[in-house]
Formats: structure tokens, sequence, C-alpha cells
């Protein structure tokens, strides 16, 4: 009887408590999740009712919004533009990185390691105006308002953490395979592509997440290299459609729906990857 | 790879060598043109006056830092990021320390928190500037607050608070470090839960079995297991907080002038707007050694007290 009372007890005790942090847990959850359905409510709305119409679900909804802001709005373009700059800094980096990790972690030269902790030092040393001679250079090179100009800063930008990733991968890998291969009369750019980029499968895929975001996401080297609207990416795209818009906030809301709605298809189908990806490269970082 | 061979310099040697070095070259070259130059000439241009566009530079030593050491905007600035930063550490950090708390044992649905804490961190900080700035809007049309904010609290009798968030240079920068550390803390969460669940559990029932009550078994088990993961933590908070500014530029595009600078706005503003490249440079540079002292010292803060 005494015993079972003190069970009780203690059975209550813990439902109180795993009330509170399921209740803690689940306000903390709704202040994520709220402002991104808000953004997507309001995107669906009109001129006029944006203003005055709080409900959740404003009937009818007007998707035309999309159709405007992708044409008019030239998001169709931006949109583009961002697929464009992600794709060709991705492969550009996982191509050059892979080419350089590689090297580092199984080739013989002099000043190996002078190279390799010049990558890494460059990661630990924060340089926040270094955007200053950067478009300096640009505008002497000519690469200001070209695609190839801020194609080659975004591979820059993501190369050393790539680079150190991949070598720590490399390092790990065992020999056997390669000397197989290079027993069979590989050679050594056979053996990096027909060998190391196969097994380094895992860390290429968690560079490839980690750039693609960082590339999507990339603002200020956008406004300060891309004037031309036919060349700017999503985020300069939305500030660059803000201002002219700045009552329309429905369309703004569609703007940043379509900017978001990639990412956050992907985050979702990926989210193992993704969080596992970035919380490496931050700890290495 | 080290054949004895090696040792002597034949022209088979060097082109084995050089054929290696192909391989690090792109990356090299990349590097050397977009990183070290521009490296290199940040610490040369601030040693110069130049307005960017004449061919001459004028070489005015130390001036450009002189000139910085008594520019109140400046230090103004360094003092709105410092607390950003400020927010950022106490109320972004213990938020996300709580909740890797709540979700380091046998809990429903831990998958789904996880996902969730974690989507703000991918956004970018356009959108998220963006999407606040909608909801902190103090308008007012129809006799209606256009914000959400200001809409809810209206509706719930708080009508004092109904405010404008972005324009009053008192609330602004809270606004704006609150916003910062929404996008942050689920960076600090997810490592912070990795560096939880790395700790052996039978370090708990020892405590436990001992008679430890759970907040000397956090303070004497807990944290000190944790320091590394949490000193990596507060230091890429402060540097993230310190840096931020894209926030600011999407939440409050024109800026309360020096109520929203930070040093990033104020050396965009020295080179954009007022042409003084050498002076951003030396903002710049200014900027980094902070930067580099204090996660240098945090670093160095931390291995001391693992000694110890």
């Amino acid at each position: 009887m005494e015993e079972s009372k003190f069970f009780n007890k203690y059975r209550l005790l813990r439902w109180t408590k795993s009330t509170f942090i399921h209740a803690f847990l689940m306000i903390v959850t709704i202040t994520c999740l709220f402002p991104l359905f808000w953004m997507v409510r309001t995107s669906l709305m009109t001129r006029e009712t944006i203003f005055v119409d709080k409900s959740l679900l404003p009937m009818p909804f007007h998707f035309e919004n999309y159709w405007i802001v992708w044409t008019e709005g030239n998001f169709g373009m931006y949109f583009l533009n961002s697929i464009i700059y992600t794709v060709c800094v991705v492969l550009g980096i996982v191509i050059i990185s892979s080419l350089a990790a590689f090297a580092f972690s199984r080739l013989n030269f002099p000043g190996r390691n002078f190279f390799f902790v010049m990558f890494v030092a460059a990661m630990m040393i924060p340089l926040p105006g270094s955007f200053v001679p950067l478009v300096v250079l640009m505008n002497k090179l000519g690469l200001v308002n070209t695609r190839i100009g801020y194609i080659f800063c975004l591979i820059n930008v993501g190369l050393s953490l790539s680079i150190l990733l991949l070598k720590t991968f490399f390092d790990k890998m065992p020999p056997d395979l390669e000397d197989a291969a290079r027993i069979d009369g590989c050679s050594k750019l056979g053996i990096w592509r027909h060998v190391a980029l196969p097994l380094a499968r895992p860390a290429i895929a968690v560079i490839v997440i980690l750039n693609s975001l960082a590339v999507w996401n990339e603002y200020i080297l956008a406004m300060l290299l891309l004037n031309n609207k036919s060349l700017m990416p999503l985020q300069r795209g939305l500030m660059e459609f803000q201002g002219p818009h700045s009552v329309d906030d429905h369309l703004i809301m569609a703007g940043l729906t379509i900017a978001v709605a990639p990412i956050v298809i992907i985050y979702l189908l990926m989210q193992k990857h993704i969080i596992k990806g970035l919380s490496s490269g931050a700890i290495v970082g | 790879m080290a054949n004895p061979s090696a040792n002597k310099f034949t022209f088979p040697v060097f082109k084995n060598y050089f054929g290696n070095f192909l391989f690090i070259l792109p990356a090299v070259a990349i590097f050397s043109v977009f990183y070290i130059y521009p490296f290199y000439e940040i610490f040369n241009l601030s040693l110069h006056e130049w307005n960017g566009i004449s061919l001459e530079k004028t070489f005015v030593g130390l001036e450009n830092f002189k000139m910085l050491m008594s520019d109140m905007s400046w230090w103004k600035s360094m003092r709105n990021a410092a607390y950003i930063t400020f927010i950022a550490l106490t109320f972004q950090n213990i938020l996300a320390f709580a909740l890797a708390l709540a979700c380091d044992r046998e809990i429903r649905l831990k998958g789904f928190y996880r996902v969730v804490f974690f989507l703000p961190p991918v956004l970018s900080e356009i959108v998220v500037g963006f999407i606040w700035k909608w909801i902190l809007n103090a308008d007012v049309q129809a006799n209606q607050h256009i914000g959400l904010l200001n809409y809810f609290l209206d509706m719930v009798g708080l009508n004092s608070l109904v405010h404008n968030w972005l324009s009053d240079p008192n609330t602004v920068l809270t606004c704006i470090a609150v916003v910062h550390s929404w996008k942050g803390f689920g960076w600090g969460f997810i490592m912070l839960l990795a560096g939880l669940q790395t700790i052996d559990r039978q370090l708990y029932e020892a405590a436990q079995v001992d008679g430890a009550s759970t907040w000397s078994t956090f303070r004497n088990v807990t944290i000190p297991m944790m320091l590394p993961v949490i000193t990596v933590v507060i230091v890429l908070t402060i540097l993230g907080a310190m840096q931020s500014f894209v926030l600011i530029l999407s939440m409050v595009s024109q800026g309360l002038g020096d109520h929203t600078s930070v040093p990033v706005t104020r050396i965009l503003a020295a080179m954009t707007g007022t042409q003084q490249f050498g002076y951003a440079c030396a903002e710049g540079v200014m900027f980094g050694i902070i930067l580099v002292f204090i996660s240098f010292t945090l670093t160095k803060f931390s291995e001391r007290m693992k000694q110890a």
C-alpha cells in the first residue's frame, strides 16, 4: 500500500516534469514555424487585405501573386541565376578542393605543409573588411558585373573548409585500394578520379550541402559585385525588388517564399545529412 | 611515397614534384588572387588615403588608425555590435543550452524538435530580416496596426506596449539582436546537444548513487565535460554576432544613423558612401585584430580552465 502510493507520487512528478518540458519545446517550435507560416499566408493576399485582415487563412487565396513576382518582379530570372551560381560554384569547389586535398593527403612535394597551413590559417583569421580590396581588385580585372567574377569569388570563400574536411577524410582512408590501382598502372589523376572521389562520397555530400546553402544565401558579394539586374541572384533580387515595392508586402512575401522554398524542401528531404554536415563544418571551423 | 632517390634532385624527381604540385595549383591560384592579395592589400591600403578611383594613393602612415581612434561613430558602432553580441551570448545561448538539456533524454518527438530548431539557421539573413520586419511593422492603416506583433499586443489589451519597434532608436537594436538570436539558437542547440550526448551515462549514474542533487550533477559533471563544446559555441556566437550586418540591412534598409550601425556597415559606408577606401581598410584591419584577440583569449582561457 505504502509502496504503490510512493510509486504514484513519483509517476505524477515525472509526468508533470515531462509536460513542462514538452510545453517549453512546443512554444519554441511555434516561434520557429509561425513566422514562416505568416510569410506564406501573407503572400496569398492582396494589397487591400494585408493591412486589415488578420485571419490565419485569408480566403480567397491569390496564387497569381506568385505569377506576378515570377514574371514582372523578375524572380524567374533571379531564381535561374541563383541556380546557375550554386551549381557552378559547388561543382568548382568539389573538383578544385578534392584535387588539392588528395595532393595534401597522398602526394609528396616541397612546400606541402606550408600550403596546407596557409589554407587552414585563412579559415581561422576573420577579416571582416577584406571585401574592400577584393572589390578594388575585381574592378581592376574587369570582373565586376560578370558571372565568372562572382563565381570565382564564391569558390574562394568555400575552398578552405572544403579542403580541410576532405583532407581529414582522405587521411583516414586505407591506402590499399590506391596501391592496387597504382599497380594496375593507374595514373595519379586516374586514382583521384576512379578511387579517391568515389570513396569520398560522404565527405563530398557534406561539402555540397554546406556550400550550396552558403551560395544560395550569399548577399554581400552579390551586392558589391553585381549591379546588373540580369545577373543578380535571389537574395540580391529581393533587396532590389523591395525598393520600389515597399507597400506591396504581399508581393515581397511571395518573393521570399520563392527564395525559401528550395532550401526548405531540400532541408526536409536531407535533414539528417544537413544537420550532421553543418555541425561538423562548424566544429572544424 | 618517400623513396631514397627523392633526396637527389634529378629531373624525374622534379617532374614528379611538379606533377604533384599541379593538383593543388588551381586551389592555390584562386586562393592567391582572391584571398592572399586582398589580405595583403587591406593592410597596404589602410596606410594610404585613397578615393578608390584616382591613380594616386597618398601614403599617410598610421594616420587612418589615429583618425579611427577618435572616431566616435566607429566606437558607437562597436558598442552596438557588442550589444547584439551580449544578447546573443546570454539569451540565445541560454535558450540553446536549455533546449539541448531538454532534448538530451528519452523524449518523444526528439527528431522533430531537432529538425524544427535547425530550420531558422538554414534561412538567409535577408529572408529572416524581411519576415520579421513585416511582423514588427508599426504602420497604421484603417485604424488597424499592420504588423502582427502590434496587432497581437492590441488584441490582448497591452495597448501601452504597441510600438514603432524598428523606427524607435531605443528598441531597434534589441529587435535586431533578438531576431539574430532567433536565427542562431538552432546552431548552438545542435552543437550542445551533440556534446551532451557524448557524455558517458555512467557518470550521471555514479553521481546519482552518490546522492548528488540534479543541480550539483549539472555543475560538477555536465559543465566540466561540456567546457570544450561550450567554448566553441561561445567563440562562434561572438564571431557571428559581431560581424552580422545583412540582417540590419534587410530590417532597417536606410538605417537609423548611428543607432543601427555596426563595424561592417561602417566599413561599407566608408567605402561606397564617402569613398574613403584607405579608411575603410583601416577599420577592417582594426576590427579583424579585435576579433582575433577575442577568440584567441577565449580559447586560451578555456584551455587554462581545463587544466585547472
